[in-house]
């Protein structure tokens, strides 16, 4: 049934009937006409967040912890460009957001206006699609597309920008108008003929090793992951987003690999007869040289996105669908195996390769901290993080056993996604805990919104990995640049329990190992958003490490 | 297969995409090229035969493996309805050209006899020039362009290609060099590799 409602009324309504109940954002003149109409909506819960970018990643945290449609609105010029590297994260790591942004009024689009940017122009290689709608008429429909382009397929950031007199405008509303995209297919069952040489190759394969990306987390398919491993009797090495889609205490979890993963699963990809790659993309950190990636094994490659077929990696069986459906044509297919004798080679890797030693020393290294929060939460918190050693050693020593509780930046390495994810995610799981990883630069690109955690009463717990440095930058300039350091030390740091208390929050410092337990106790024992400082060792390198571009034959152990 | 000539290390590949007719959809497809670094060879943009639905078809250079992956991203683009790289398949393919020669009274007769054997028409005639329209495959296009070059030539305007699937089972030769009876052998022309036209 068509309604008449001005261009605000309809984003309000469409976004209800999309089933939104919270957005993210920072309002502007250009999208005061939504605000304006915000108070009639209450059941669309505003967040005000402090900065556009802190925007986009609580809605990218919203989104990737509940599995629904994450949403930000900003206003125009830079309030819209504020949100690209928000954007760019969501749609390397293919998550479901839509994002709404005014734009200067019809007459004023082109002239340079006060405030104007070309958006969906700057937007179009961070998003999967956007728009620019210039008829209140077509507010809806676009809404609508939206939010099935964003969250059907391979899932990603799609970006509204409606000019200021459209949200004015009076235009027609049908909620119930059908979405017709006849460029837009979105894959479910896999061909037959593809699943058949997947199971084949599965069923003889004498060493397989199943690769479980993010593409098991965003399909939700985790009891299935788990019954085809438990079937066949196949280690399961997670990529990078890919953790928590496999529970790591479950006798088949083989760790991550790559870069700075666990050597044992680099080697058992190395050494592996068959890769069975559930929705990864083959990224370069885990392939480093491509012409020396386990050189030995044949390679399923399970992916929606036909794209991504034989994009850096040839595979012999592409199977191209929505992984929840594969999963289901696949098991039926595979045969009860064990596996025993590659089973205990793989035992035998770990056991040789332990890459989770934690440093024996009386000082505070970030190996402690998080073996500290994994142990004191035993694995059941949300855990976010940055980008750099603190989020290595957040994958490497926590131990993840709730299927998707693991949020990080994976593609875009997007340093300041920590502060606000956890944001995002504590609003969507109101009863969860959530710890968010911090390293101390991250930390200061987006700790603005430790407002927002307080003014909503959040209780997100942030544990700083305080080391006043930039620890990546550090290990790279002592790698790769000859020990010639350069702007990797933070001299200034501000006292962050003092930050804590002037957001009216609860500050933690802690500098030795004997008072981390109590320490987290205390802050997940606190009715409310927590900074603990965790003052660690000046400067720690990561191990195991594969240095960029190059291939398990080059990886360093540890040579402490 | 046909003119996937080899240029510059790379093979010309020809893509032909269905699209909706909205505005975008040129700067979307564009941008996936230029982020991989390669150049639109030539490019013909129409209305189909189906109302909202534009044809594009593109000539790519660029190596093989990165421009069938670009299709695929090109496929991915919600505005794409299909695509479709038809290098090796079995199409005919024209492109148009308007060339302006200088032609003094002198050399107009050869130019003509020129005009007669490409079968290219007259469009436009003045005291000094003469306007000629050329259609066919690039290599025709570029012969004819080599053998009035001597004349003078003030302006060459090339189209795109455009190329449709045969709907013959006839695996010709026919790349559009000579239309019609004009293929006899006395009549093919060392072929010139020119560079098309960047977009």
């Amino acid at each position: 049934m068509t309604k008449h409602l001005t261009g605000s009324q309809i984003v309000c309504e469409a976004l209800l009937k999309e089933g939104v109940s919270v957005v993210f954002g920072i309002p502007g003149g250009a999208i005061l006409p939504l605000y304006g109409v915000l108070s009639k909506y209450p059941n669309l819960r505003h967040i005000l967040c402090r900065h556009e970018q802190g925007a986009a990643h609580a809605a990218d945290g919203y989104a990737r912890s509940t599995g629904t449609v994450g949403v930000a609105f900003a206003t125009s010029g830079p309030g819209a460009t504020n949100l690209i590297t928000g954007l760019a994260t969501a749609m390397m790591d293919s998550v479901p957001m839509v994002a709404i942004t005014g734009q200067v009024g019809r007459a004023a689009i082109g002239t340079d206006a006060f405030q104007e940017a070309d958006i969906t122009g700057a937007t179009l290689p961070v998003t999967k699609h956007n728009y620019l709608v210039m008829r209140a008429d077509d507010l809806g429909a676009t809404i609508h597309e939206a939010f099935h382009i964003a969250r059907t397929g391979r899932p990603g950031p799609v970006l509204i920008d409606v000019p200021k007199d459209v949200f004015m405008e009076l235009g027609a509303y049908d909620p119930d108008a059908p979405v017709d995209l006849p460029g837009y297919h979105v894959p479910g069952k896999a061909e037959e003929s593809q699943v058949e040489a997947a199971a084949k190759l599965i069923n003889e394969a004498e060493r397989p090793v199943i690769l479980a990306g993010h593409g098991v987390v965003l399909s939700r398919s985790f009891d299935e992951l788990r019954e085809l491993a438990e079937k066949a009797q196949i280690p399961v090495v997670t990529t990078l987003l890919g953790i928590s889609s496999f529970p790591e205490n479950h006798v088949l979890s083989t760790g991550f690999p790559g870069m700075h993963g666990m050597a044992y699963a680099s080697l058992a990809i190395d050494q592996a007869d068959l890769i069975i790659n559930f929705g990864s993309r083959f990224d370069d950190r885990i392939v480093g040289d491509a012409k020396r990636f386990s050189t030995e094994s044949k390679k399923i490659h399970v992916d929606i996105d036909p794209a991504e077929i034989n994009k850096t990696i040839h595979v012999e069986a592409p199977v191209v669908g929505n992984i929840k459906d594969v999963f289901a044509q696949l098991i039926p297919k595979v045969k009860q195996t064990t596996h025993v004798e590659w089973l205990q080679h793989v035992e035998h890797l770990k056991a040789e390769h332990p890459s989770l030693r934690i440093p024996e020393t009386d000082r505070l290294m970030g190996q402690h901290v998080v073996k500290a929060l994994s142990d004191v939460t035993k694995g059941d918190a949300i855990i976010t993080t940055g980008v750099g050693q603190h989020q290595m050693w957040a994958a490497q020593h926590y131990q993840f056993t709730n299927a998707n509780s693991w949020l990080s930046s994976g593609g875009a390495g997007t340093m300041g996604y920590e502060v606000p994810s956890a944001i995002g995610a504590q609003v969507g799981n109101p009863d969860k805990l959530v710890w968010s990883i911090c390293g101390d630069g991250g930390f200061q690109m987006t700790m603005m919104e430790l407002a927002t955690a307080a003014e909503n009463d959040l209780p997100v717990k942030y544990a700083i990995l305080n080391n006043n440095h930039l620890g990546m930058i550090t290990q790279w300039q002592g790698f790769f640049y000859n020990g010639d350091y350069q702007a990797e030390t933070y001299t200034r740091n501000p006292d962050f329990v003092k930050l804590a208390e002037a957001y009216g929050i609860k500050g933690i410092r802690v500098t030795k190992q004997d008072e981390l337990e109590s320490a987290i106790a205390a802050a997940n024992a606190h009715d409310g958003p927590v900074i603990v400082d965790f003052v660690i060792e000046k400067v720690d390198d990561l191990y195991p490490m594969i240095p960029a571009g190059q291939s398990v034959q080059e990886l360093i152990e540890d040579p402490n | 297969m046909a003119d996937s000539a080899q240029t510059n290390g790379s093979f010309q590949r020809t893509i032909s995409a269905i699209v909706q007719d909205k505005p975008g959809v040129l700067a979307r497809i564009s941008g996936l090229f230029r982020r991989r670094g390669f150049n639109i060879a030539s490019l013909a943009v129409g209305r189909s035969e189906t109302p909202g639905l534009s044809r594009m078809t593109f000539v790519v250079e660029g190596p093989d493996e990165v421009v069938r992956h670009v299709a695929a991203q090109l496929d991915r683009l919600i505005d794409v309805v299909s695509v479709h790289d038809i290098t090796e398949q079995n199409i005919v393919w024209r492109e148009l050209a308007l060339i302006k020669v200088t032609a003094d009274p002198n050399a107009r007769r050869e130019i003509l006899e020129l005009v007669n054997i490409f079968r290219v028409n007259v469009i436009d005639i003045g005291a000094e020039s003469l306007t000629v329209e050329i259609s066919g495959g690039r290599q025709k296009i570029d012969s004819f362009i080599e053998l009035v070059r001597k004349f003078g030539l003030e302006e060459v305007i090339r189209t795109g290609r455009v190329a449709t699937l045969r709907g013959t089972l006839i695996e010709g030769e026919d790349d559009g060099l000579f239309q019609s009876d004009a293929s006899k052998p006395t009549y093919i022309l060392p072929v010139i590799s020119g560079e098309s036209g960047s977009v």
